[in-house]
């Protein structure tokens, strides 16, 4: 089944992924039906599972300051830095509308 | 003339007191040069995970017991996804699903016409309480375009308190976080000193005709002191009222309080409605907490949250405070509540009681007329007064012993806040302030007096 674009469109800006192409969101379509087999199960009366990791113990640590002060190491991975601060653009620079960029709808 | 029933609601967030974060061990401090307290997680590099800090966890289960609140023994996190620069991850790990905490309750007193004489007090119900992630601190710097970030405060370990809107104008929104600020500084849990924006509040605001269904709301955010919180809200109570009475709508949008205009200004994002597309967080299991009942046996007890040990340790809570020193001291409950919104205040008070005989009715009225008014005049905190509790109690003293008159006395409180070292008792030899008792000594003094007065009559007369 198709995916709406709106849906698409939506998901693209939501986490700033671009499908790019028909290979794309043919992979995503692929994902979903994989996903939605889970529905056959019936899983009426089953608590559900958060993770595998549900059972484990919650390691608490020590309120102890054992890390931090490695402001140059950090400073390493910024692209524009002043003055020990990371500079990035003034806001969220929103993604341009649907009709204004093109994604594989146009391109198709 | 259509009534108009406002409803506000708050969204607190208090910054936890510990010494590192939340999920990583780097330090909580205000002021700091930037990015110097980020640890790897923080700056979210690849690679790192969260590790839960056991003393964020204790002080949460404290801030829900004093809030009497039902703690969930499983809590759960999850992640909430949004974009910006001073979120390195793209998401805050929070407890949207199952919080530690739930379902609570505040009580906090108003006074009627501001009278101090008429307390009345009110309830608001506390939704939930909740761990969540402080995000970096952003500063914009519009005229070169760009915004600096430091992530210092990235991680910093947060209770956010809902509070359902059971709040109905400014003043109240104001007094329940006055209450809630002494508490939390009571139990230790949040030094919440908005100043430092270690208490952060957003309102919710909304009006409606009784009968009718709640009006849409608005969320109104960057409100700084108290003060402002109740400026703030009484604005967009009337500021709804005033758009609605002239045919116009509510958008269901964020506004952010301008203190200087005193009014609210609409933050309306061009983005639309935010999609958080909450998950659970797949690096921690669920938060399982135990009580006296539920321990387990032969567990690692700096593993062990113990819902019990931890009420049996609570603090006085400011209520408890304020009743104990009612009934102790004979106060009248307006009084106790001014004593324990000064810091230091109520131990000054019980201080000066310990050192004088003066009864603490009488006390009382020197603590919070003379001493009060002198720390706000020269805005002094307590601590830093230059009259210190023993000088004054030493004062009382001479005054109770009917060693000098009360207009005396205020006289050498004057001179006490010099500070320049005298004892109440050197101040009342040096400008001769001593009650005179002598009996012979006083006819002497009238008579002069008289005397002096039959001249100026006589004189008067003849001119």
């Amino acid at each position: 089944e198709q995916v709406p674009a709106a849906v698409l469109e939506h998901l693209e800006r939501l986490a700033l992924v671009d499908f790019g192409d028909t290979e794309g969101v043919r992979r995503l379509r692929e994902a979903v039906r994989f996903a939605e087999r889970l529905r056959e199960v019936d899983t009426d009366g089953v608590e559900p599972m958060d993770s595998v990791l549900e059972d484990r113990c919650l390691y608490l640590r020590e309120d102890d300051v054992t890390e931090g002060n490695c402001t140059k190491e950090l400073l390493k991975n910024a692209r524009e830095k002043i003055e020990e601060y990371f500079v990035a653009p003034p806001g969220n620079i929103p993604l341009p509308k649907l009709e204004e960029r093109e994604t594989f709808e146009q391109q198709s | 003339l259509a009534t108009w029933v406002p409803v506000v609601g708050l969204e607190i967030h208090a910054q936890i007191n510990s010494n590192s974060k939340l999920f990583s061990g780097s330090q909580v401090q205000f002021a700091a040069p930037p990015n110097s307290l980020v640890s790897f997680f923080d700056a979210s590099l690849p690679g790192t995970l969260p590790v839960l800090n056991r003393r964020c966890v204790e002080a949460a289960v404290m801030t829900g017991l004093a809030l009497n609140c039902s703690i969930n023994k499983k809590s759960l996190f999850d992640r909430k996804h949004y974009f910006y620069a001073d979120l390195p991850a793209g998401y805050q790990i929070t407890q949207q699903r199952v919080p530690i905490a739930v379902n609570g309750n505040l009580s906090y007193s108003l006074c009627i016409d501001n009278k101090m004489s008429q307390m009345v007090t009110k309830t608001v119900r506390i939704k939930q309480i909740q761990l969540e992630q402080d995000s970096g601190k952003s500063l914009h710097d519009d005229a070169r375009s760009q915004t600096l970030v430091d992530l210092n405060r990235a991680g910093v370990g947060l209770m956010e308190v809902v509070m359902e809107p059971d709040m109905c104008c400014g003043e109240e929104a104001a007094a329940a976080v006055r209450e809630l600020q002494l508490i939390l500084q009571t139990l230790g849990s949040s030094q919440a000193i908005m100043a430092e924006g270690q208490l952060r509040v957003d309102a919710n605001v909304s009006v409606h005709h009784p009968g009718e269904p709640y009006g849409v709301r608005t969320e109104v955010k960057n409100i700084n002191s108290v003060r402002f919180l109740a400026k703030a809200v009484d604005y967009e109570i009337r500021r709804q009222i005033e758009e609605l009475e002239n045919g116009g709508t509510i958008l269901n949008e964020t506004r952010a309080f301008d203190s200087k205009l005193g009014c609210t200004i609409s933050m309306r994002d061009k983005e639309g409605k935010q999609d958080y597309r909450f998950m659970p967080e797949p690096n921690l299991p669920p938060l399982i907490l135990y009580d006296a009942k539920s321990l387990p046996a032969n567990m690692n007890h700096q593993q062990v949250v113990n819902i019990d040990w931890i009420r049996e340790r609570l603090p006085d809570l400011p209520s408890v405070k304020r009743a104990k020193l009612v009934e102790l001291y004979g106060i009248l409950p307006e009084h106790s509540f001014t004593l324990l919104n000064e810091d230091g205040l109520a131990e000054y008070f019980e201080n000066v009681i310990k050192h004088t005989q003066m009864k603490p009715k009488k006390v009382i009225g020197w603590i919070l007329n003379d001493l009060l008014s002198y720390l706000k005049e020269h805005a002094l905190a307590v601590k830093d007064s230059p009259v210190s509790s023993f000088l004054l109690a030493d004062l009382l003293n001479l005054l109770e012993r009917r060693e000098i008159s009360s207009s005396a006395a205020k006289q050498v409180f004057e001179e006490l806040w010099k500070g320049e070292g005298k004892t109440p008792l050197e101040i009342v030899k040096e400008k001769q302030l001593e009650l005179l008792r002598d009996q012979e000594e006083l006819e002497q003094i009238c008579q002069a007096v008289i005397d002096r007065q039959e001249d100026e009559v006589g004189v008067g007369t003849f001119g």
